[in-house]
């Protein structure tokens, strides 16, 4: 139905329900708006709109007030203007002189309007309003305020996050963050929606680096977030002469759709950081034999006392004055040659297999390739790896091995075209911020939400069903979920029939996981298993979201081999609302993948046993490879400290932090022979290295970075690399050569497009139709489509085109607590910071947020040792002991403990045990069995007074 | 003696002790109203009934309750009933009558209103500062589940309804009809835009009645004695009985249920009401509450009827009566009540929210006799440009007012301006005034 009305004397037809506002934009005619944006759910509370209907008594906001046939509009009539006019002038009259936002990011709405109208304010001033600094990153003035609601809705309504209403009345409204808190002490998550949204000086950025300016005065530079795998897109504005970023937009793109999380928006000064790399560095004679050279190095692997004279305070990022001493400065060629030289040597003496690489899921596809490359033939081995074997490794092989594809199955975004989602092992409001957004704007929208996970997460607190389940109980939760679709006939045989075997295998294996004997074992109630069974049963579309909770275990494999089952059980594939989703952790682990950076496989999964296709890399590449699938990371740093791996290369990568059982990773470091480090800061692991490389973050290149959802997008040079500090394609290029392996390598689309020959996935992409937008690969007509969201509507890509069930039993974790060791450890990630915190720990923002090392436990813990919050408590393993303050949360279960693994002064490692699932070679960060002892003295009541209030969420 | 009489309808038993118990009420004929219209009228019935009855609304807008009912559409939504019992409107005491005497009455007439509109559902909000009403109401609530008439199956018929409380909390914005829902649905009480209007999108969106407790009183006595019956009372536009609360400088003052289209205005404050006591003239009368505008003395001749005082330049809105005399200033008054309107804004939209403070401050420069040359005709450009401009009425119920005192008694604004304060009667009179710039 359309209807047909008049705007100042001009005829437009519009869908019903269409607003005037819109029908006049589609008219031509201009209304000028304040409290409107066309991305949010119109208000209709700043009357900037007012416009005149013929026949009614008052004037109708436009920006709400649906067209109706045969209305009569006018827009610019003179009661109109003196109300707009009156508008800016009230408005105006309690601004302050200047716009706080166009001294700093530039247009504000209101002194637009006010110079369109020459309003003069005749109006007493008003000046009664407050201020509010609390905030790290937000500067909030309530004076310039206009109540236009839009950082409510941004907060509310675009991020989900609830933390902005209204208080007061009359004049003294405000806005209000919770119940009238000061922004910093609220829950605030400091994702910034809300300053993008105020179109008012009301809500600022506050100066990060160097003064903020208006954006027509900054060069702007889009480009992708160089965090989490959701792959944000964002709009840099750089300040070209100082080389630094000043702020950044969120950029509208199909994946993200303009949102930010707080480190995407604030965390991106760690570039122009003083640490900066900035020469290529050899080690000093002096220096050897190899060892830490950092205090906080040695105090995490317990010889800090007393071996060195020069004790400083723990804490805070490495210090350079300790670790400088122990290198010089050298040229490129100096430094290459070295590092060639010593890797061919190693490489002649012992053969390829006693070389090893570690990529980074932080450089681009085309790094990654070249890495991988450079590795299987210039090394002459397959031992490169890179982060991913610690975060979804156990989830890519069991896809790999169910549905022969390692990818996501559909998208986040996805997520609203679903009944139910299961979102388990995924702490994804700190991890995936943004993907969390979508998935709690789902929830509100209807989708419910079953959250199941040993930790209370964000996300929980929008569930449908929140299940706390006992840790490391997963397989037996799932096979009762399992056993009660098929008890209940909610198993979709057709599907299953069709596109699947060995389904009988499940339901064999499945037959003694009743909701009963699970209850007892996972802790939760048998009626919520059924519960839940048969939500996720019934519904037309049920799609699963997984993180590292699943993955990060023993039998992580099983457990994402139990999920699989129950996805294609009931048919929940190749449907928009329904699929697997793993989400991946960095911003390119997705591509880095794709792109070979694994010990087994070539780019695009395509094996390295496999004759036939290593012939044709070997015919590409021009050389014999091996054809031994090589080392995982973890094995490869056993191999370290057996003396079987002597030289190694890493780029971007932190094994000494991000790696299980740190005290081991230590040893094995200073057990190599070689070691090559390029990255942009001097991180744990560099301390063991004999050559540095000063290599460029990820705001200094050219390439392209794939995101959870299989989103390609390039990612462009923001800044120049400081120094003499290098794009990492061009250093690995140049190694190559120099290792006597030519890499003639002009520009980074040459390498993507070489990908694509030898690997079909991103088939038909280039640089050019990317674009701004990027594309979801595989993606058949780039120049119409986004790319392709639901995969597998019909077959999947195995031998016999079927996905094949596997069955699994419950294990055991690797150690269990005990009487010495009775706490349950559970390692990752807090919102602020990123995995060894070399970024963000850099990031004056984020760092201002969570400057120290904490361990999470309840209340009730607490007491039991007799510590309260802000105490420093020893926590220790069997590997050895951190410590670090304690924090209340009420999210943990009790006798459950979490400790972030960012902090290097209390590196989580330390406490985590090696031991490896045996199919995806993960480690086991999620579960260890360690005992926690209070550190200071003194009544817990003395102690709770002195310490400050933490910020709790 | 005045030859103007009290006609009690409503408040005809509201002397008996007994009429605030379901005994007492039925024992005046009370629920038979009920009993008819569900024996004997179909649900559309009880709205032609209440249409043809000419009831006009008695919170203060005067809408046509029948044509409200009418507007309720035919959907599968629940549909429910709201009374407005509210009672914020300076000077209104009126529906706290009904509720603490008589609730059984507003009970009844909500029920009704349910049966014709279709809803199962009826909150009563009851302003936070009405406590006897609320218990009483509660009470009848109570004693009336139990006899089977809220509830299930009411008198053994199809028709259900449940009948809540809601206490209000101290916010005057919540007696406006879509802030009650809004505040209703456990929001802050913010007025919401219209259209659309409660009828077809109200409470959870579903079709709602938001009806005044007197309205619903009326119609308990529709149904029992017909349309014609109410339509003999009063007078065209102001049919049926209608309560009146005066108050201020008024020797008689009360709650008084009278016939509209008898009489004058003037004759009812000056022969019924005995005048103002004071022994000094009016000076100025509100005739609605204080949303609209005042009077003078020389104005007061109108018949006193919705229609009457509407040609007079007023409203009888709230049937709130405020009577001052000439020991009043009248910028004071005009302050007094931009104070109230400017405290009690919800904050929503900007015209209201920052223009009733800017409307407050110039009053009170006028007030302490500070004002400067050309206030007042900012002051006039101000409200002028606020009118109509807003989410609801309650910037109208400031300007309105505001803009009357100052046309009708221009030289005591005058005279606040600084350079003149000294020679005028009122000049330079001021109290303090807390918080004014
Ligand atoms: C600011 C404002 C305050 C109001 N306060 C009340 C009130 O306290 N009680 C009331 O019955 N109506 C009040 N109204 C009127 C209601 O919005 C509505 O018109 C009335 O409840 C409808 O019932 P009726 O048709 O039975 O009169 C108020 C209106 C406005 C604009
Ligand atoms: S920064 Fe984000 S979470 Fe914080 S108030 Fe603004 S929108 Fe809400
Ligand atoms: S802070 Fe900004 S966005 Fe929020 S209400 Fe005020 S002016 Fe609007
Ligand atoms: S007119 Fe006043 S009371 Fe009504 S919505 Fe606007 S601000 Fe609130
Ligand atoms: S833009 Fe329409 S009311 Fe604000």
């Amino acid at each position: 139905m359309s209807v047909t009305l008049t705007i100042d004397d001009r005829q437009v037809t519009v869908p019903e329900g269409t607003t005037i506002w819109d029908a006049a934009c589609q008219a031509g005619v201009e209304i000028p708006v304040l409290c409107h944006d066309p991305k949010l759910r119109p208000v209709g509370v700043c009357r900037m709109c007012a416009v005149e209907v013929e026949g009614a008594r008052v004037m109708a906001a436009a920006c709400v007030r649906e067209a109706e046939d045969g209305m009569v509009v006018r827009t610019a009539t003179e009661k109109v203007e003196r109300c707009r006019g009156m508008l800016t002038e009230l408005l105006l009259s309690e601004q302050p002189k200047q716009s706080p936002k166009e001294a700093t990011t530039g247009d504000d709405k209101l002194f637009e309007l006010a110079r369109a109208y020459g309003v003069k304010v005749r109006l007493p001033q008003g000046n009664s309003r407050p201020q509010d600094d609390s905030s790290p990153a937000i500067a909030v003035d309530h004076q310039a305020c206009i109540l236009c609601d839009q950082c409510i809705r941004a907060c509310n309504d675009i991020q989900n996050n609830d933390v902005i209403g209204r208080t007061g009345k009359g004049y003294t409204t405000r806005i209000s963050f919770d119940l009238d808190n000061a922004m910093g002490k609220s829950t605030c998550v400091t994702c910034g929606e809300c300053v993008a949204a105020c179109p008012t000086g009301a809500l600022i950025n506050k100066e990060i680096e160097v003064p903020l300016r208006p954006r027509e005065q900054l060069k702007t530079v889009p480009s992708v977030c160089p965090y989490c795998g959701v792959g944000c897109a964002i709009d840099y504005h750089v300040d070209e002469k100082e080389n630094k970023v000043v702020f950044v937009d969120g950029r509208d793109n199909p994946g993200s759709g303009g949102r930010l999380c707080v480190k995407g928006r604030y965390g991106y000064d760690y570039t122009a950081h003083p640490h900066r790399l900035q020469t290529p560095l050899i080690r000093v004679d002096s220096a050897y034999p190899k060892g830490p050279l950092s205090a906080a190095v040695q105090s995490s692997t317990g010889e800090y006392e007393g071996k060195r004279k020069r004790k400083r305070k723990p804490g805070g990022i490495v210090d350079y004055d300790e670790v400088m001493p122990a290198f010089r400065e050298a040229t490129w060629d100096e430094a290459l040659d070295f590092a060639a030289q010593r890797l061919r040597e190693i490489k002649e003496q012992h053969g390829g297999g006693a070389l090893a690489g570690f990529g980074s899921a932080k450089c681009t596809n085309e790094e990654a390739y070249l890495f991988q490359k450079l590795v299987r033939a210039g090394f002459g081995t397959n031992n490169v790896d890179h982060c991913t074997r610690l975060c979804h490794a156990s989830s890519v092989v069991a896809l790999l091995e169910m549905i022969g594809s390692g990818a996501v199955t559909t998208t986040f975004g996805d997520i609203k075209n679903a009944d139910v989602a299961l979102i388990t092992g995924t702490n994804t409001t700190s991890n995936h911020p943004v993907a969390a957004s979508f998935f709690k704007e789902a929830a509100r929208a209807g989708t419910k939400l079953i959250v199941v996970d040993p930790i209370r997460t964000g996300i929980a607190d929008y569930a449908w069903r929140f299940i706390q389940i006992r840790s490391s109980t997963d397989v037996t939760f799932y096979n009762a979920v399992m056993h009660v679709i098929i008890e209940e006939g909610l198993v979709d045989e057709a599907y299953v029939q069709k596109h699947t075997y060995d389904f009988d295998k499940v339901k064999e294996s499945v037959k003694g996981y009743t909701p009963d004997v699970a209850a007892g074992i996972c802790g939760v109630p048998a009626e919520a298993i059924r519960e839940i069974a048969l939500a996720y049963g019934r519904a037309r579309a049920a799609v699963t979201y997984w993180g590292m909770g699943m993955s990060q275990h023993v039998y992580g494999t099983d457990n994402c081999r139990c999920i699989i089952s129950l996805c294609l059980m009931t048919g929940n594939m190749g449907k928009h609302g329904a699929g697997l989703h793993p989400l991946r952790g960095q911003n390119n682990v997705q591509g880095a993948s794709d792109a070979g950076l694994i010990p087994m496989v070539f780019n695009d999964y395509q094996s390295v046993a496999d004759d036939a296709i290593r012939a044709k890399y070997e015919k590409h590449w021009g050389l014999e490879l091996d054809p031994k699938p090589g080392l995982t990371m973890v094995e490869i740093i056993t191999g370290a400290l057996e003396g079987t791996v002597k030289g190694m290369y890493m780029v971007g990568e932190n094994p000494f932090l991000s790696d299980p059982n740190t005290n081991k990773v230590r040893r094995a470091l200073a057990n190599l022979d070689f070691l090559v480090v390029q990255d942009i800061f001097l991180t744990e692991t560099a301390e063991f290295a004999d050559v540095i490389l000063p290599s460029s973050s990820a705001l200094e290149k050219l390439g392209t970075v794939t995101n959870t959802d299989r989103r390609v997008q390039v990612v462009r040079p923001v800044l120049t690399p400081p120094g003499e500090a290098r794009e990492d394609w061009r250093v690995i290029c140049d190694l190559s050569t120099r290792i006597g392996y030519p890499m003639p390598y002009e520009h980074p689309e040459e390498v993507f497009q070489e990908m694509i020959e030898l690997g079909g996935a991103y088939k038909n992409l280039t640089y050019e139709n990317l674009g701004l937008s990027g594309k979801l690969y595989p993606c058949d007509d780039p120049e119409n489509s986004d790319g392709t969201v639901v995969m597998f509507g019909d077959g999947f890509p195995t031998e016999n085109g079927k996905a094949r069930f596997v069955p699994v039993q419950q294990s055991g974790p690797e150690e269990l607590p005990d009487e010495e060791y009775p706490f349950v450890l559970i390692t990752g990630r807090m919102l602020e910071h990123w995995h060894t915190g070399v970024m963000t720990r850099r990031s004056r923002t984020l760092d201002a947020i969570e400057p120290e090392a904490i361990v999470e436990m309840l209340g009730e813990d607490l007491q039991k040792l007799g510590v309260v919050e802000g105490d420093l408590v020893q926590v220790s393993s069997r590997r050895g002991s951190i410590r670090l303050k304690a924090r209340e949360t009420h999210r943990m279960q009790p006798g459950s403990i979490f400790i972030p693994f960012h902090f290097r002064e209390a590196a989580a490692n330390v406490l985590t045990s090696e031991k490896l699932d045996p199919d995806g070679k993960i480690p086991e960060f999620k579960f260890s069995a360690v005992k926690v002892e209070r550190v200071v003295a003194g009544a817990p009541s003395e102690r709770r007074a002195a310490s400050g209030a933490v910020r709790r969420r | 003696m005045s030859k103007i009489q009290e006609h009690r309808v409503m408040l005809k038993y509201a002397d008996d002790p007994e009429q605030a118990t379901l005994a007492g009420y039925r024992h005046n004929g009370g629920y038979k109203a009920l009993e008819k219209a569900l024996e004997s009228m179909t649900p559309d019935q009880v709205t032609e009934e209440v249409l043809a009855s000419g009831l006009r609304g008695r919170g203060g807008a005067g809408f046509p309750t029948g044509r409200k009912w009418q507007f309720v559409p035919e959907t599968d939504k629940p549909k429910y009933l709201a009374v407005n019992a509210d009672e914020s409107e300076p000077g209104t005491c009126k529906d706290r009558q009904i509720m603490e005497l008589d609730p059984h009455q507003m009970l009844e007439g909500s029920l009704l209103c349910c049966y014709a509109i279709g809803a199962e559902t009826a909150y009563i909000y009851i302003r936070g500062e009405y406590p006897h009403s609320i218990k009483a109401t509660e009470r009848a609530i109570e004693e009336a589940r139990e006899a089977g008439l809220v509830g299930k199956n009411i008198l053994g018929t199809d028709f259900s309804c449940d009948v809540w409380v809601h206490p209000g909390a101290g916010a005057y914005i919540c007696g406006e009809e879509t802030a009650l829902l809004t505040s209703l649905e456990g929001n802050r009480g913010y007025p919401r835009i219209k259209p659309p209007f409660p009828a077809v999108e109200g409470l959870w969106r579903c079709p709602t009645i938001v009806n005044n407790v007197e309205s619903l009183a009326c119609v308990v006595h529709i149904i029992n004695n017909g349309a014609e019956w109410f339509k003999g009372l009063g007078c065209e536009g102001s049919t049926g009985t209608r309560l009146f609360c005066v108050s201020g400088h008024i020797a008689r003052p009360g709650v008084y249920e009278l016939e509209c289209g008898k009489f004058t205005l003037r004759e009812l404050l000056e022969d019924f009401c005995g005048g103002t006591g004071t022994g000094r003239p009016i000076k100025g009368v509100m005739p609605g509450g204080s949303s609209f505008q005042v009077l003078t003395p020389d104005e007061l001749d109108c018949t006193f009827d919705s229609d009457s005082v509407q040609k007079a330049g007023s409203s009888l809105g709230s049937g709130a009566i405020m009577v001052f005399d000439d020991s009043v200033s009248a910028v004071e008054v005009a302050l007094n009540i931009a104070e109230f309107y400017s405290h009690e804004s919800c904050g929503q939209c900007t015209p209201c929210r920052e223009g009733s403070d800017w409307v407050r401050k110039l009053v009170a420069r006028f007030c302490r006799g500070e004002a400067r040359e050309g206030d007042i005709e900012l002051l006039m450009d101000v409200t002028d440009r606020m009118d109509g401009t807003t989410i609801c009425a309650l910037a109208e119920a400031l300007v309105w007012p505001v803009q009357s005192y100052v046309r009708k008694f221009r030289s005591e604004f005058e005279a606040g301006i600084t350079r003149r304060a000294a020679e005028h009667e009122f000049g330079g009179f001021s109290k303090p005034v807390e918080s004014v710039p």
